[in-house]
């Protein structure tokens, strides 16, 4: 595959993912207007230079004519005079200035005509421009809404990828919770047992055992006791059955139980 | 078929001059291939300018899609590689 194919793939999937930075279409289009504002500003400098150029030339007619009507009124007094080589000099003089004056006025309205023209290009350009800069700030919005669209369906997939992350948290949680209930059974079983000490319990713990052991002893002491008298004063209340133990028999168990 | 030189613009080339872009789009990619710099950067300008001359300019403020990309002219053999290499031989 061309290089050419290869990074307009890459360049397609870019686009779709991340809407790149450097191809974003807004930049493009707000320097297509700047270059459009700088074409208006253009036209109306040329504008100026034209209008600039008319007056100087309507000053340049003023003045000839204002020269023509002096020689004219200098050809009178010549005349007057009796200088008709003078009166002639001016007037020939006054003929060129009439002239130049024409050709002036040929410029001028052309230069005016092109004026015109200018002004109203100028007036159709920023009418372009102005439509331009609104068609503009649609396409943009419209990108914009485009754009956002595209990050919320990131956002979407990225929030489900979360909520994918969730569940595994929770499971993990679960299998937690199930791992640490079944060691604690097992704890339990081996306290119980004797396998494994408590190490809850306080140091007194053998002390009190220890206590426990002699108040156990004491009761079995006690509880013999009573038996033992029960059995020595028993002939009328026989425990065992009447005869069944000899006197001699108690005596010795007695004596066993002092031990 | 519309085909964008990075950081220059669009043109608008006509279906049947694929084949005379195609030899020259060849040429560039055996160049990457074996790493030959000038033999790159001679293969691209031509591959450039024959798009500018045979392709139709596409105003800046007409948005459409490129079908084709190309380097921009003052790209590197490294960083069409690595242009490339972001997503692959085969991206996507």
């Amino acid at each position: 595959m061309g290089i050419m194919k290869r990074m307009g793939m890459v360049f397609r999937s870019k686009a779709n993912a991340a809407l790149d930075k450097a191809e974003d279409p807004r930049e493009t289009l707000d320097y297509s207007y700047q270059k459009q504002l700088e074409l208006l500003q253009k036209v109306r400098r040329g504008v100026a230079d034209v209008a600039t150029s008319r007056k100087r030339v309507e000053l340049q007619v003023n003045q000839l004519q204002q020269q023509s009507a002096k020689l004219q009124d200098q050809a009178k007094k010549a005349l007057a005079a009796n200088r008709e080589d003078l009166a002639r000099e001016a007037l020939t003089r006054r003929s060129g200035l009439d002239q130049q004056i024409a050709d002036l006025q040929t410029q001028h309205a052309s230069l005016q005509a092109e004026e015109e023209k200018l002004t109203l290009a100028s007036k159709r350009l920023q009418a372009k421009v102005e439509s331009f800069r609104t068609r503009k700030e649609t396409i943009k919005a419209t990108y914009t809404a485009a754009e956002a669209q595209t990050r919320i369906t990131e956002a979407f997939s990225g929030i489900s990828e979360e909520m994918g992350d969730v569940g595994l948290a929770v499971q993990r949680a679960e299998d937690k919770t199930a791992q640490m209930q079944a060691r604690a059974g097992a704890v339990d079983e081996l306290l119980a047992s004797g396998a494994l000490e408590d190490v809850t319990a306080g140091p007194n713990d053998d002390i009190s055992r220890e206590l426990d052991a002699l108040a156990s002893a004491s009761t079995v002491d006690s509880e013999l006791e009573a038996m033992k008298r029960q059995l020595g004063t028993g002939a009328d209340k026989p425990a065992l059955g009447a005869g069944d133990v000899a006197p001699d028999a108690v005596a010795e168990e007695k004596r066993e139980g002092q031990a | 078929m519309i085909v964008r030189i990075m950081a220059e613009g669009q043109f608008e080339v006509a279906d049947d001059a694929l084949d005379q872009l195609n030899s020259l789009d060849d040429a560039v990619e055996s160049a990457v291939a074996s790493h030959d710099e000038e033999a790159f950067g001679d293969a691209l300008s031509s591959l450039l300018e024959a798009v500018r001359q045979i392709g139709k300019e596409v105003p800046d403020e007409e948005l459409v899609e490129s079908d084709l990309v190309l380097p921009p002219s003052d790209a590197s053999l490294a960083e069409v590689e690595d242009l490339l290499g972001a997503d692959g031989f085969i991206p996507g």
